[in-house]
């Protein structure tokens, strides 16, 4: 699917690579989102690592001047992966509606910070410098190219690698946590720490999409950390369902096409629309739209 | 000192205002356990009723006590009606749900209600200032304080007695408490559970329009207010405890106070304080001030 994507890029116009190359990135946040919606936990924070994952590239690029997409994107991860690590320690032990409201509760403290900021833009946010690929510093419609085949080279090699936690032990007991947790502690695992494990993930996979985001976008400002923001992460999240790792990304790019779409023809009432479709998943696919394909395949395979 | 008692007085009418907004959505999470995203519609369109109420009554030629009370009135009655729709036409049909699933059932109704309000009202903001000027204000020493303020004030502290009388000593709070420690076997003995949600949820609906309602006066009616309110409420919830009507008391009071005191002596931190406090407090006590211990279940 990506190297299709990828392919198909210089033949679309200019308006469907932006829009790819966000959705995407937001595709990424909404992995971290799937990775702990497995287990039974929903985030309404996860804008908190893609708004770290954000100004961390904003202010190395602005601070140092150092342009480097890779290393820029690198430490966009890292920098949101350490705040999980820490923020871990806490998020950890709570789980459900309490899980949610915690995360809710860190980014909202992080959008008070921000906006407070003023050295930092505070609600206006600031530029990001014009990025650079090991010195080749392209422009305009090359420079869009360019971040959207790093986009999904990133995509790419996150979504092999959550593949992979997916079927290792850890990525396994996902769902025997969200069915019984005590259970599972009785096998002898520590649910704590592989919850933990979750949220570094998720936290790391959002602070690589809001890195790609500051990019792809050349701005950031502190509505990148609000609760709205993550709301629309979560909405994706339902959207597409826990069901595979390309539901993630197929469900960002239907979301960002609904967007634009509804923003374009009814400009007034893009959020009816919106809620309108999350509404009519949750009644009717209440397992995403990932499920629709798993059911088209069990259909398929029970006719042959 | 007189930053003192103006951070007293500041907080406490701050305090007022997260209590009336708080009040419906601990009340709703306490029964049907469903944090309920909706509230900040529900506080949005009872400050566009009430200003479209203050519109109405300053054209005819009203005295301002009736104004105020029909400006509530108002407020309530389309909290009502917004009650009864969402509750019947909606959320009957996801109760059994897991409850994150539902917390994204009432944001896609914010969603959705956020348009409905251009629908309705159209894009511009309203002015509602008229009962807040017509109060008056009142001298204290060297503090000036607004009778509006006052009523605010006098307003949170009737509803917390009348919820604690409801709650305590009357029928439908009695059978309200009967479910709200365990609804299966409410269910058994005989409580109508579903008529017990649809009641629960009317009035944490018009609570949430009545909150809206009262602030109208003293803010820009305007696209996006019920958002920030939704998170303030959260946070005051969440301290004192989902689902517990004085915890919501206790966190209204700390999070007004420790704002007030925040805006008049550091305002830089003045957002990050009331959430700084929220995770503070989660942090020794997980589920909030005011919650009694769940017992575990295999």
């Amino acid at each position: 699917m990506f190297l299709f994507a990828a392919a198909a890029a210089p033949l679309l116009p200019d308006w469907v690579v932006s829009l790819v190359t966000i959705a995407f990135a937001n595709g990424l946040v909404v992995l971290g989102l799937v990775v702990l919606w497995r287990a039974g936990l929903v985030s309404f924070g996860q804008a908190l690592y893609y708004c770290i994952g954000a100004y961390a590239v904003a202010l190395t690029a602005r601070w140092t001047g150092f342009t480097d997409a890779f290393a820029l994107v690198v430490i966009g991860g890292v920098a949101a992966g350490l705040v999980a690590v820490l923020i871990g320690f806490l998020l950890a032990r709570y789980r459900e509606i309490f899980f949610a409201m915690l995360s809710l509760a860190l980014s909202m403290i992080l959008y008070g910070v921000l906006v407070k900021t003023e050295s930092l833009g505070s609600t206006d946010g600031f530029s990001v410098a014009t990025p650079t690929f090991f010195g080749y510093a392209p422009h305009r419609e090359a420079l869009g190219l360019a971040l959207y085949w790093l986009t999904l080279g990133v995509d790419a090699i996150g979504a092999v690698l959550i593949g992979v936690y997916f079927r290792s032990v850890a990525g396994a007991l996902a769902a025997p946590i969200r069915d019984n947790e005590i259970r599972v502690e009785f096998l002898g695992v520590s649910v704590t720490s592989i919850i933990h494990t979750k949220v570094v993930v998720a936290g790391i996979l959002g602070g690589l999409g809001g890195a790609l985001a500051a990019l792809a976008i050349g701005h950031v400002d502190p509505n990148m950390a609000y609760w709205t923001t993550s709301g629309g992460f979560v909405f994706v999240t339902i959207l597409a369902g826990a069901g595979s790792v390309a539901a993630a990304f197929v469900g960002s790019l239907v979301f960002e096409g609904v967007r634009s779409f509804a923003f374009d023809v009814m400009p007034q009432l893009w959020q009816m629309t919106l809620g309108s479709v999350l509404l009519l998943t949750i009644l009717f696919l209440p397992d995403g739209l990932g499920s629709v394909v798993a059911r088209l395949k069990r259909r398929g395979e029970a006719k042959s | 000192m007189l930053t003192a008692s103006a951070i007293l007085t500041d907080g406490l009418v701050y305090a007022a205002y997260l209590f009336i907004v708080a009040i419906g959505l601990t009340l709703i999470f306490g029964v049907m356990k469903i944090l309920n995203v909706a509230h900040g519609s529900f506080y949005a369109f009872g400050a566009y009723g009430a200003a479209t109420a203050v519109g109405i009554y300053t054209n005819g030629d009203w005295p301002a006590a009736a104004g105020f009370l029909f400006m509530i009135l108002m407020g309530m009655a389309v909290g009502l009606v917004l009650g009864i729709i969402l509750e019947r036409g909606i959320l009957r049909l996801v109760y059994g749900k897991d409850e994150v699933i539902i917390v994204l059932v009432t944001y896609a109704v914010f969603l959705i209600l956020e348009d409905v309000i251009v629908l309705i009202w159209g894009p511009q903001s309203y002015a509602a200032y008229q009962p807040m000027v017509s109060a008056g204000n009142t001298e204290i020493g060297e503090l000036v304080l607004s009778n509006y303020d006052i009523v605010l004030v006098a307003i949170a502290a009737l509803l917390a007695g009348l919820a604690y009388w409801a709650l305590k000593f009357t029928r439908y709070g009695r059978l309200l408490t009967t479910v709200i420690f365990d609804r299966e076997t409410a269910a058994a003995f005989g409580v109508n559970v579903t008529l017990v949600y649809t009641a629960t949820f009317i009035i944490g609906a018009m609570l949430g329009a009545l909150g809206g309602a009262v602030m109208a006066p003293k803010i820009a009616v305007t696209l996006g207010i019920g958002v920030e309110v939704i998170v303030l409420a959260f946070a005051v919830v969440a301290i004192g405890g989902m689902g517990s009507i004085e915890g919501a008391l206790v966190g209204a009071l700390i999070v007004g106070i420790c704002r007030a005191a925040a805006v008049h002596l550091v305002p830089q931190i003045e957002l990050f304080v009331i959430y700084g406090v929220m995770a503070l407090v989660l942090v020794v006590r997980p589920y909030g001030l005011f919650v009694r211990a769940q017992p575990r279940k295999i």
